[in-house]
């Protein structure tokens, strides 16, 4: 006889993952169901006991803890748990109490395995190991958005136009006005572009020139018409894979600020990707803001434009952009206004009397700014420079760029790390001598200090000077074992919480929370040890996605741990920034706390997962690298 | 405080293994008859050991001589465990017109009593899923009398069954004594033990009610909540029944 358990099935349904269950299904469920009732306070489950059913919450609170009799987690109404018990050995491995009145839906061992086996949503939901949900979470938001499921080879829409680049600048300008096209890919005297380039070949492309470049470097200086072409074209090449997505064209673009970009199939050049190729597919680019900030003559028209970048930011948000494009945008966008003021600087203070090279630091570095962002920045000068002929210069050019940024909402850094400031606006050797003491003599104060120093990026003038900065890191990192377990010291010092009970954030302690700091508690612990990990694989890499993917390279992490990491980070850092445009659209300060009481369950179940995957990762870090105590350095 | 309370019960509650065993050799029906054969716990028994099946029954009205029947509804369980496996609900064709109001109240519309079975062919299913087990209600004078007018009705015979009722143990605990005049000048009203505000004193979740078979269920979950906090898993079954 067909009963259904009206009351058991209807509410049921209202949880993952049974919400996916055919009606069927639940309705037989529901018939399996049993129920048992706890009295606050006593136990449902001992370490160890036969476990032959999944246990739901239908009401009440539970306690779940680890083996050591550490909290483990808080349950409520629509919560599951025994499943990992009854996955592994059909006993009991995490001890339950009732911290409430209790009642218990329990579904049988047989039922559970049923279901697993035929549904892959509810095999998923329960795929712990595997961070299934969290995969799952992140490549639907993934797919949504244009520009990352397209290839830049979908852009190109007819072969590139190619001279030799022994051909003269006339020459050069007619095959351009004929073809019609704003740039001309220059090709090595001898390359066969025609055919497919193999290993071993000499490098086929030579350099671009655009409209611009015979306006600005033929006509402006009155060069002859029969000069080379390869005397004014671009050699230091930008350019993309075909297989690459559009969105990494266009983060190309944004940092080398062009509006051009070389297609190659691995050497072989096969188009030119225009900005207006890509701005087609956005409303209001990232890219437009760019080149409207190195248009602007003060500081007020950079300070006007900073509202642009908010919309930018909202814009794509709501266009389904992923963390790195949003933090790689907003970090260009940041990257364009400093360059600006520094030329605005130089226009004021005259030309630099030594080389010098403005350094990020910190989430611009990274390529993961955000909205809210104080500056941190640096100065490296060249060893020529002779504190008291040409510190004044620097100071001002400092400053100038310091109050430019400031005006333009990246305000002042508490922490002082800024070129104003004469510790940090020095010649490369004491620089060097700055990075070699904290990694051969580090300790755990200086590291909390000197941390955000090892995400650095040249943003202007000689680059290169950053670079070898980078490289020293990297060589002497990974051989200072020492450092390295002080820095993952320093990368425990912020921990996830557990996750959420009911409204609140459940903390480690037991303690529950209103509101929790995506940054402090989920973004920047995982960058830390992320970090760590990077240094000690010696990559060079900033932008803690690269970091991952270098890292995932060596055998340093268990297989699927990067992915985990890489899913995790992806999850937290849009839903701090999704948080963030909210409040940039409803008209709020934007900030980096969110509140449970606003997420919706599924949200929670995700970020809750995310913060596992933090808290074995700090439990990975401190003990590969020695980590003393791993409890709080203060 | 509750022993007194169940002592002062006591005399009413006859030695039912007894009484079922005298029931079973003067039953005239086989039905009722295979029904007392299978006796009842003694009353030493420990309520942890006890087999019990909540009981719902949804009517016409309020009177069982002058009402019907509508839908039965029945989970068996333990103090431990609720088996909705061994769940039943049967909707009957009640002997009375169905009034109308009493239609929307229980959900059950015209069309499902037009082909509904006599409860007469139900009757063997029903008390085979009793026997065996002490029938648990909220409000046994629902249950109790309606199925004694039911079964008289039809087989010429009555019937007799122990019960554990769940309003009466609210009541012990909650309508000891009349309001005192200073709870009656400050307008306290008495607790109310309807089964869903006693469910709710528990922590128990909102089911809908009247539909038979949530109703049992309601009241098998309320007993187990009874019974972790006002009893001990060695608690006799004489201290609850009827």
């Amino acid at each position: 006889m067909e009963v259904e358990q009206i009351e058991i099935r209807d509410h049921i349904r209202r949880f993952a993952p049974f919400d996916g269950l055919p009606e069927d299904t639940l309705n037989w469920l529901a018939q399996q169901v049993e129920v048992a009732y706890y009295r606050a306070g006593s136990t449902i489950l001992t370490y160890g006991q036969p476990l032959s059913d999944l246990y739901f919450i239908r009401s009440g609170a539970v306690e779940v803890y680890r083996r050591n009799g550490e909290l483990y987690n808080r349950l409520s109404e629509g919560d599951l748990f025994g499943q990992l018990g009854l996955m592994m050995n059909k006993k009991t491995r995490y001890p339950a109490n009732a911290l409430e009145d209790t009642l218990i839906y329990l579904i049988p061992d047989a039922v559970f395995q049923e279901l697993w086996e035929a549904g892959e949503h509810f095999a998923d939901f329960f795929d712990i190991e595997d961070q299934g949900r969290l995969r799952a979470a992140v490549s639907r938001q993934e797919k949504s958005n244009p520009l990352m499921t397209s290839r830049v080879r979908k852009l190109i829409t007819r072969t590139p136009v190619t001279a030799v680049s022994s051909t003269s600048i006339q020459d050069a300008a007619k095959v351009m006005t004929d073809e019609g096209v704003s740039a001309l890919v220059l090709t090595h005297p001898g390359a066969r572009i025609d055919q497919d380039w193999k290993p071993g070949d000499n490098p086929m492309v030579a350099g671009i020139i655009t409209d611009r470049d015979l306006r600005t470097r033929a006509l402006a200086t009155g060069l002859a018409y029969d000069t080379p072409v390869s005397e004014i074209m671009s050699t230091d090449l930008v350019y993309i894979q075909s297989d690459k997505y559009v969105f990494e064209a266009m983060l190309t673009m944004l940092r080398h600020n062009v509006h051009h970009l070389p297609v190659l199939h691995r050497h072989k050049p096969v188009g030119v990707v225009a900005l207006s190729d890509i701005v087609k597919y956005e409303s209001q680019s990232s890219l437009y803001l760019v080149s409207n900030i190195h248009h602007q003559v003060d500081v007020r028209g950079l300070k006007r434009l900073s509202k642009d970048t908010a919309a930018t930011f909202v814009r794509m948000v709501n266009e389904d952009a992923n963390s790195h494009m949003i933090g790689s945008a907003m970090a260009g966008i940041g990257r364009a206004i400093t360059q600006r003021l520094l030329e605005l600087a130089e226009e004021k203070l005259g030309p630099p009397p030594v080389p010098y090279c403005f350094m990020a630091m910190g989430s611009m570095a990274r390529d993961e700014q955000l909205i809210v962002t104080d500056q941190d920045n640096a100065l490296v000068l060249d060893d020529s420079f002779i504190p008291e002929q040409h510190d004044d210069y620097f100071k001002a050019l400092a400053t100038f760029v310091s109050d430019g940024l400031d005006q333009c909402g990246y305000t002042y850094c508490t922490g002082d790390i800024m070129a104003t400031n004469e510790q940090w606006r020095q010649p490369l050797h004491v620089w060097k001598a700055y990075f070699t003491d904290w990694i051969e003599n580090p300790n755990a104060k200086s590291l909390l200090n000197s941390a955000i120093f090892f995400d650095l990026d040249g943003v202007a003038g000689e680059t290169q000077f950053a670079e070898t900065l980078k490289d020293l890191i990297a060589e002497k990192a990974k051989n200072t074992p020492k450092f390295l377990a002080y820095l993952a010291h320093a990368a425990l010092n912020r921990k996830p919480p557990l996750g959420f009970f009911r409204d609140f954030v459940m903390e480690n302690d037991g303690k529950h929370n209103n509101s929790i700091n995506l940054k402090r508690r989920g973004t920047a612990p995982l960058s830390d040890l992320i970090r760590v990990h990077a240094l000690a694989c010696g990559s060079r890499a900033q932008n803690t996605f690269n970091r991952i993917n270098a890292i995932a390279e060596t055998q340093l992490l268990a297989d699927g741990v990067a992915n985990n990491l890489r899913d995790a980070l992806e999850l937290l850092s849009i839903t701090r920034i999704r948080h963030q445009a909210l409040d940039i659209e409803a008209g709020r300060d934007p900030d980096n706390n969110i509140e449970p009481e606003n997420m919706t369950r599924f949200e929670r179940r995700n970020l809750k997962e995310a913060f596992q995957v933090i808290s074995s990762a700090q439990k990975f870090l401190r003990y590969r690298y020695h980590a003393s105590g791993g409890g709080s350095i203060n | 405080m509750n022993q007194r309370t169940a002592m002062v019960e006591q005399p009413a509650t006859p030695d039912w293994p007894a009484r079922m065993q005298i029931l079973a050799e003067t039953a005239q029906s086989p039905a009722l008859r295979d029904y007392y054969e299978h006796g009842a716990p003694s009353g030493d028994t420990p309520m942890s050991e006890v087999p019990m099946v909540a009981l719902d029954f949804e009517t016409t009205g309020l009177d069982a001589d002058t009402h019907s029947i509508v839908s039965i509804g029945l989970v068996p369980f333990t103090s431990e465990r609720i088996r909705c496996r061994e769940a039943r609900h049967w909707v009957v064709r009640p002997v009375l017109p169905l009034h109308r109001e009493s239609v929307t109240y229980h959900g059950i519309t015209h069309s499902e009593i037009r082909e509904a079975p006599d409860l007469r062919e139900v009757l063997d299913d029903l008390l085979a899923s009793l026997a065996g087990r002490i029938v648990v209600v909220h409000f046994r004078n629902i249950e109790r009398s309606f199925l004694d007018r039911a079964l008289r009705w039809r087989l010429e015979e009555g019937i007799e069954f122990p019960v554990i009722d769940t309003m009466e143990l609210e009541a012990r605990w909650h309508r000891q004594k009349k309001p005192g005049l200073w709870d009656r000048l400050r307008g306290r009203k008495p607790a109310s033990i309807r089964l869903a505000d006693s469910r709710t004193r528990y922590g128990l979740p909102y089911y809908a009610p009247h539909h038979a078979l949530t109703d049992a269920l309601a009241t098998a979950e309320l007993l187990q909540a009874q019974l972790q906090h006002h009893f001990s898993p060695n608690t006799p079954l004489r201290d609850l029944w009827h």
